[in-house]
C-alpha cells in the first residue's frame, strides 16, 4: 500500500530527525519486545503467590514491588503488555478493515449507499466511546475477545469517515477518469488508484487509534469488563491497586505509567507520521500553538 | 468514402445543476472516418470536450445516438462499456493530473493491457510496455519511474502510450498540447502525426488552438454553445469561412508576416459566450454576431452545404462574412 521509495522513506527519515518521535518509536520497540517475549523475559511467574512477601515496596528483588498476594508487579506489567498490544492490534484491525471498506464504497458510489452507511456511522459516533463499548460488552459478555470486538466497533466510524473524505476528493481526480477511460472496473479503480492515494491519512489514523484502543481496553479492564482475573491487564491492575493507594502506591503507579507511556508513544509517532504523510492536518502541538 | 469509425447523431448531453439544466452539447452530429483526424475547435464551454467524452460514454447522452465501429453504443451496459473503452481511447489535457502519482509509468501504461487481458504474464507485459514506450520516443527504463520524475512532455508521451496500448479504433485527443510548453507542443504534434501515419490511427483532435487544428486535421468542425456551426476541410475554412463565428475566430489568429499582420482586420466579438443553461432562441450566435438580423432571432439555422464537404449553420452563410470583412 505504501510507495516504497517515497512515503515510507520520508516517514523514516522524518522519525529520525524528530527527537520526540524517535523517543516514541523506541518506547514502542521496547513495548513490542516485551509484549512478544514478556512471559519469558519476566523475572518471575505472574501467578506465583507468596504470602510471606506481600505488599513489599520496590526493591532490587522486585523492582516494581509486590502486590497483596505477593506477586511480582514487574512481571505482571510485562505480561500485560501483550494483552494491551493484542487488543490494540486486533480491535484497530477490525475497525480499519470494516471502516475502510464501508467508507470506500460509500464515498465511491455516493447516493443512497453513502447516506445509509454514513448515517449508521453517525449514530455509532454519537455515543461516548466508553459507553458504547460497555454496552456492547454487556450484550456479548465480558472477556478479552468481546473487549476487542467492542473496541473495534467503537473505532469503526472514524475510519469510515477518514476514508470517505479521502475517496471523495480522489475520485474527482483526472487519473481516476483516465482509469475509467481505459475500461478499468470499479473494484480495480478502488484498489489500485483510490486506496493507495488515501493511504497517508489512514496510516496516521491507525497509529492514533492504537493509542485510544489501548486506553479503552484499560478502561474496560478497570471496569472488570475486559481481561478476566487471574490474567494480568494494566486496567485490571489499576483497579486492584486502588484499595491500597495509601499503603502500596506501586500497585497503581507502575501499570498506570505503562498505559501512559504506551499511549504517549503511539501519539507521538502518529503526530510525526501526520506531519510527513498528511501535511494538511494540524498536529496537536501546532493546533495548540495556533490557538494560544 | 472510407469506413466510418465513430458517429454521433443529434447528440445532446445535458447536465442538471443548481442553476438549471446546462446544455453542454445540444444537437451535434458528426462522423469520424478511419485514418483521418477530425479537428474540433471552440471556446471553453462550447461543449467540445463533452462531445469527446460522449464517444467513450464517459458522460451519458441525454438524447441522440453514439455509434462506434458500426455498433450503437448509446444504451450499452456498464460491462459492455468496458469493451467500448478498448476501441476508443483518450488522451487528456493535463498529463500530470491524468497519471496516478502512486503508480509507475509502466504500471499506468500496462493498465489497459491488464484490464482487457491483452497479454499473458508479467514478462510479456513488460515487453509490450517497452515497445509502447519506444513508439512514443521514451527510453524503456522510464517504466520504473513515477510521474513526478518526468517532464511535462514526457508525461504526455506516457499518456499517448497508454492510449495506444489497447490498439483502439479511435483516439480522442482532448486538448493534448494545451498545457505544454510551446516547443514541446510541436514535438507532441509531430509524434501524433507520425504515429497516425505508421499505425493508421484515427483521431478526434479537440483544441481551442485553430492553428494546431489546421496543422493536424483532415477535416475540422467549429463548435459554439453546444452546436457545430461550421465544418469542412481546414483549407476551405481558412480560405472561405462561411459562418461569422468562424470568421471572428480566424481573425484572432496572428499571422507570421508582419506586413500582413499590420493590415489584418480583426473582428472583435462583443460580450461573453451566453449561458448554456439558457441559450438564445433562434440562432445561438446572434447575441454576439456583428451581422445579426431580425430573421436570426426567429429561425434556428441548420448546418447546410455551402460547398462540397463544407457546411455552415448560418442563414446568411458566406454573405455575412463578406459583409463583416468589408465593414
Amino acid at each position: 500500500m505504501i510507495n516504497r521509495d517515497g512515503q515510507l522513506g520520508r516517514a523514516l527519515s522524518a522519525l529520525r530527525r524528530d527527537p520526540l518521535a524517535l523517543t516514541g518509536s523506541l518506547v514502542l520497540v521496547v513495548l513490542v519486545v516485551v509484549g512478544v517475549g514478556g512471559a519469558w523475559l519476566a523475572p518471575s511467574g505472574i501467578n506465583e503467590v507468596d504470602v510471606d512477601r506481600m505488599l513489599q515496596p520496590p526493591s532490587w528483588a522486585h523492582p516494581f514491588g509486590t502486590d497483596e498476594l505477593g506477586r511480582d508487579v514487574l512481571s505482571r506489567v510485562m505480561v500485560a503488555a501483550r494483552v494491551s498490544l493484542q487488543v490494540g492490534l486486533v480491535s484497530v484491525g477490525i475497525a480499519l478493515t470494516v471502516g475502510v471498506t464501508l467508507g470506500l464504497f460509500a464515498g465511491y458510489y455516493r447516493g443512497w449507499l453513502d447516506n445509509v452507511v454514513m448515517r449508521c456511522m453517525d449514530v455509532l459516533f454519537a455515543f461516548p466511546v466508553l459507553l458504547l463499548a460497555v454496552a456492547i460488552v454487556a450484550v456479548l459478555g465480558p472477556g478479552l475477545l468481546t473487549a476487542m470486538v467492542a473496541i473495534g466497533v467503537v473505532y469503526t466510524p472514524i475510519f469510515a469517515r477518514v476514508t470517505r473524505a479521502g475517496v471523495l476528493s480522489v475520485r474527482e481526480q483526472v487519473f481516476v477518469r483516465a482509469a475509467v477511460s481505459v475500461g478499468a472496473s470499479d473494484l480495480r479503480i478502488m484498489r489500485r488508484h483510490v486506496l493507495p492515494n488515501i493511504a497517508a491519512p489512514l496510516i496516521v489514523q491507525t497509529s492514533l487509534s492504537l493509542a485510544f484502543a489501548i486506553l479503552s481496553e484499560a478502561a474496560l479492564s478497570f471496569l472488570g469488563l475486559g481481561v478476566q482475573p487471574p490474567d494480568p491487564a494494566w486496567g485490571r491492575m489499576l483497579f486492584d491497586g486502588r484499595g491500597f493507594v495509601t499503603e502500596a502506591w506501586w500497585l497503581g503507579v507502575f501499570p498506570g505509567a505503562a498505559i501512559f507511556l504506551t499511549v504517549l508513544a503511539f501519539n507521538l509517532v502518529g503526530d510525526a507520521l501526520r506531519d510527513v504523510l498528511d501535511p494538511r492536518q494540524l498536529t496537536v502541538n501546532e493546533a495548540r500553538r495556533s490557538t494560544s | 468514402m472510407s469506413e466510418v469509425v465513430a458517429a454521433l447523431d443529434d447528440l445532446a448531453v445535458w447536465f442538471p445543476t443548481a442553476a438549471g439544466v446546462v446544455r453542454a452539447v445540444d444537437g451535434v452530429s458528426l462522423q469520424i472516418r478511419r485514418g483521418e483526424t477530425l479537428g474540433l475547435v471552440g471556446e471553453s464551454g462550447s461543449g467540445k470536450s463533452t462531445t469527446g467524452l460522449a464517444l467513450l460514454r464517459l458522460v451519458d447522452p441525454t438524447a441522440g445516438t453514439v455509434r462506434v465501429a458500426g455498433e450503437d453504443v448509446t444504451r450499452w451496459s456498464r460491462r459492455q462499456l468496458r469493451t467500448l473503452r478498448r476501441r476508443v481511447a483518450m488522451v487528456f489535457q493535463d498529463p500530470q493530473a491524468s497519471l496516478d502519482p502512486r503508480l509507475t509509468i509502466g504500471a499506468s501504461i500496462a493498465e489497459p493491457l491488464i484490464v482487457h487481458r491483452l497479454v499473458d504474464g508479467a514478462a510479456a507485459r513488460r515487453r509490450r510496455v517497452d515497445e509502447l514506450l519506444d513508439m512514443v520516443g521514451l527510453r524503456g527504463d522510464l517504466a520504473d519511474r513515477h510521474p513526478h520524475e518526468l517532464s511535462g512532455g514526457q508525461r504526455q508521451r506516457v499518456g499517448i502510450a497508454r492510449a495506444l496500448a489497447g490498439e483502439p479504433d479511435l483516439i480522442v485527443l482532448d486538448e493534448p498540447i494545451a498545457s505544454l510548453d510551446l516547443s514541446v507542443q510541436a514535438q507532441i504534434m509531430n509524434l501524433l502525426r507520425r504515429l497516425q501515419r505508421d499505425l493508421g490511427l484515427t483521431y478526434l483532435f479537440i483544441a481551442h488552438d485553430l492553428a494546431a487544428v489546421e496543422h493536424m486535421s483532415d477535416r475540422m468542425a467549429v463548435m459554439y454553445l453546444g452546436r457545430i456551426v461550421e465544418s469542412g476541410t481546414p483549407t476551405q475554412i481558412w480560405q472561405a469561412p462561411a459562418h461569422p463565428y468562424t470568421a471572428a475566430l480566424l481573425s484572432a489568429v496572428p499571422v507570421a508576416d508582419p506586413q500582413v499582420e499590420r493590415d489584418r482586420r480583426r473582428i472583435i466579438l462583443s460580450g461573453d459566450i451566453p449561458s448554456p443553461v439558457d441559450p438564445p432562441g433562434g440562432c445561438r450566435f446572434r447575441t454576439r454576431c456583428p451581422q445579426a438580423r431580425p430573421e436570426c432571432a426567429e429561425t434556428d439555422p441548420v448546418l447546410a452545404e455551402v460547398a462540397p464537404e463544407h457546411r455552415a449553420a448560418c442563414l446568411f452563410a458566406g454573405e455575412a462574412v463578406r459583409a463583416m470583412r468589408a465593414a
